[in-house]
């Protein structure tokens, strides 16, 4: 690199992408720090001094409302539910595809990954009604089969699996590309090897593929784990995260409170929250993950 | 012999039951586009049609006529043509990373892989703010700024442009050419690939833009498909084929672009998701 312009010219190209993520991603996080220790709202927005510093006040109150609490069970629900369902339904697919060997299977691959492309809110809708009780199809498929109608969006435990059902239908597209990937890259001598020794197929796919995988299986679980802790577009659209807060998740709650109800202090207490566990779940999985590979 | 027969029946196995998991998948997609053909009082008929009794389209002009989704659809594009400068942005960060040293190189670089960490929703209440504090509430450049430009975009940007040969580079500055046109005239066309797969995903990710609209837009008339088709989902409850033509307005577009460009998003992961 000569010269004085070569020598300027990476801060110049990195400068723009780099003031925009400290602007809106840097930054950020340090006005929701302070902010959560105020008691900002919609006076505050308007005139800076009618803003007072209440210390860890939001916090307790945060961890103390009802709501949130229920939000946070809700979550984990969704987290605990919703990561292994997951992970296996791609991973079935991504096996079984990877498995066949005749061309329809390279058709399959674009059939499950279909949903991930969508837009999420276009197939809320759609899936809400699908999930209508009374104009509904899947009930109408139940009840055509003389079993009794399922209240999808209307109790709610039901409530919370049916999102995660449709959740599912979007999450499994990607994750089995990811699984996809990984599977090629296991290098077909080990098969042959086995299958020398004898090992039939279920054989070599738990004592080969799975534990080849294993760094697949906990990039694909973070992820999924992380997208789950933020679960938002899907109850907003289609339960309102009703009903009696059944569907709510946090970062609905955190929505619901910032910009609905302008308890901006009050939300950012609860995003902050939200953002430990992120940090948490990331941290105890990449501990895991460490040791397991220790082997 | 035997297991020749075993492998067999196991490949028809297996096609079975992707066969029966595939319809279960688009089973949603073709329900919608039917119903988006069929009239009100049709889509709420017991026993339900599959096949629509007489196509209609009345759904489709209602949405332009009496919904405004003419202007909704106005600014989805100004954002989608937005996402496409955002990639150019990345794409010149990655560059800057990918083919200079610097001082402070390393801890900046990962500095923009950590905020692949932050969570929109810790974000979004101070971005706000920022935001109101600038005057950019409620205006389409308010809306684009915060999801311009981002990390995983520049990584990819940068895992390839390092895979370009230095002798390139420095051939066209022994040729007196500046930086930036060797970026432009040089790079760019070498990084097609990236580049392609890279605009395929800045469409999908700015024709569904949602959240931040959603959050900054408080007028009709800055308003995307997205947030529109969920206004018209909370005030036209019961008019399901409405709601029908607006998914499929939205959901038709990307799934054609997916299935025409599929080959290129998959592998895209295929080659640098997982390395």
């Amino acid at each position: 690199m000569k010269g004085f312009t070569s020598r300027k010219a990476p801060y110049l190209f990195i400068a723009p992408a780099i003031i925009l993520l400290s602007v809106f991603s840097l930054l950020p996080i340090f006005v929701a720090l302070f902010i959560s220790f105020t008691d900002m709202d919609l006076a505050g927005l308007a005139d800076y001094s009618n803003l007072s510093f209440i210390g860890i006040k939001n916090y307790i109150n945060v961890l103390s409302d009802p709501v949130f609490l229920k939000a946070i069970f809700n979550t984990l629900f969704y987290v605990v539910i919703g990561v292994p369902l997951v992970i296996l339904t791609s991973l079935s697919v991504a096996l079984l595809i990877n498995l066949g060997k005749a061309k329809v299977f390279k058709v399959f691959r674009v059939v499950f990954y279909l949903p991930s492309v969508t837009n999420v809110v276009a197939v809320a809708v759609v899936w809400a009604y699908l999930y209508n009780p009374a104009f509904g199809l899947f009930n109408y498929i139940l009840e055509s089969m003389n079993l009794s109608a399922i209240p999808w969006l209307t109790e709610p435990t039901v409530a919370k699996i049916s999102l995660i059902l449709m959740a599912l239908w979007r999450a499994v597209g990607l994750n089995m590309i990811i699984f996809i990937a990984a599977l090629q890259g296991i290098p077909r001598s080990y098969y042959e090897a086995a299958e020398l020794d004898g090992a039939n197929t279920w054989q070599q796919i738990t004592k080969i593929t799975l534990p080849m995988l294993r760094f697949a299986i906990f990039f694909v679980s973070i992820t999924t784990m992380i997208g789950w802790l933020q679960f938002f577009e899907e109850p907003f659209i289609m339960t309102k995260g009703g009903p009696l807060d059944g569907t709510m998740s946090a970062a609905l709650f955190i929505y619901k409170n910032g910009f609905q109800l302008s308890n901006f202090g009050y939300a950012a207490a609860g995003s902050f929250v939200l953002f430990i566990a992120v940090i948490a779940v990331t941290l105890v999985q990449y501990k895991v993950q460490n040791k397991e590979s220790d082997y | 012999m035997n297991s020749n027969k075993k492998d067999k029946l196991f490949q028809w196995i297996a096609g079975i039951v992707l066969t029966l998991g595939g319809i279960m998948f688009v089973l949603p997609f073709i329900w919608m586009i039917l119903s988006s053909f069929k009239t009100e009082s049709e889509v709420i008929l017991i026993p339900p049609t599959l096949w629509p009794q007489g196509f209609t389209f009345e759904n489709y002009k209602n949405l332009f006529e009496n919904m405004n989704f003419a202007v909704y659809l106005k600014n989805t594009l100004i954002i989608v043509l937005f996402s496409f400068f955002g990639m150019f942005l990345n794409a010149m960060a990655g560059f800057g990373f990918a083919k200079y040293n610097f001082k402070g190189k390393d801890g900046i670089f990962f500095m923009v892989l950590a905020t692949m960490m932050i969570p929109s929703q810790v974000t979004m209440i101070p971005v706000y703010l920022i935001l109101n504090k600038l005057n950019l509430t409620n205006t389409m450049l308010g809306i684009v700024l915060p999801g311009l430009v981002g990390a995983f975009g520049i990584f990819l940007f940068r895992q390839f442009m390092t895979t370009i040969p230095d002798e390139i580079i420095e051939a066209t500055r022994l040729d007196g050419a500046s930086e930036f046109r060797t970026f432009v005239q040089i790079i760019l066309p070498v990084s097609k690939p990236i580049l392609a797969v890279q605009a395929i995903l800045a469409f999908i990710g700015g024709w569904n833009s949602f959240l931040w609209p959603l959050i900054m837009a408080n007028d009709e008339k800055l308003y995307t498909l997205s947030v529109g088709l969920s206004l018209l989902k909370s005030q036209y409850g019961g008019n399901f084929a409405l709601q029908m033509a607006g998914a499929t307005f939205m959901v038709m577009p990307i799934i054609i672009i997916f299935i025409i460009f599929q080959k290129n998003i998959i592998e895209n992961y295929t080659t640098s998701g997982l390395k």
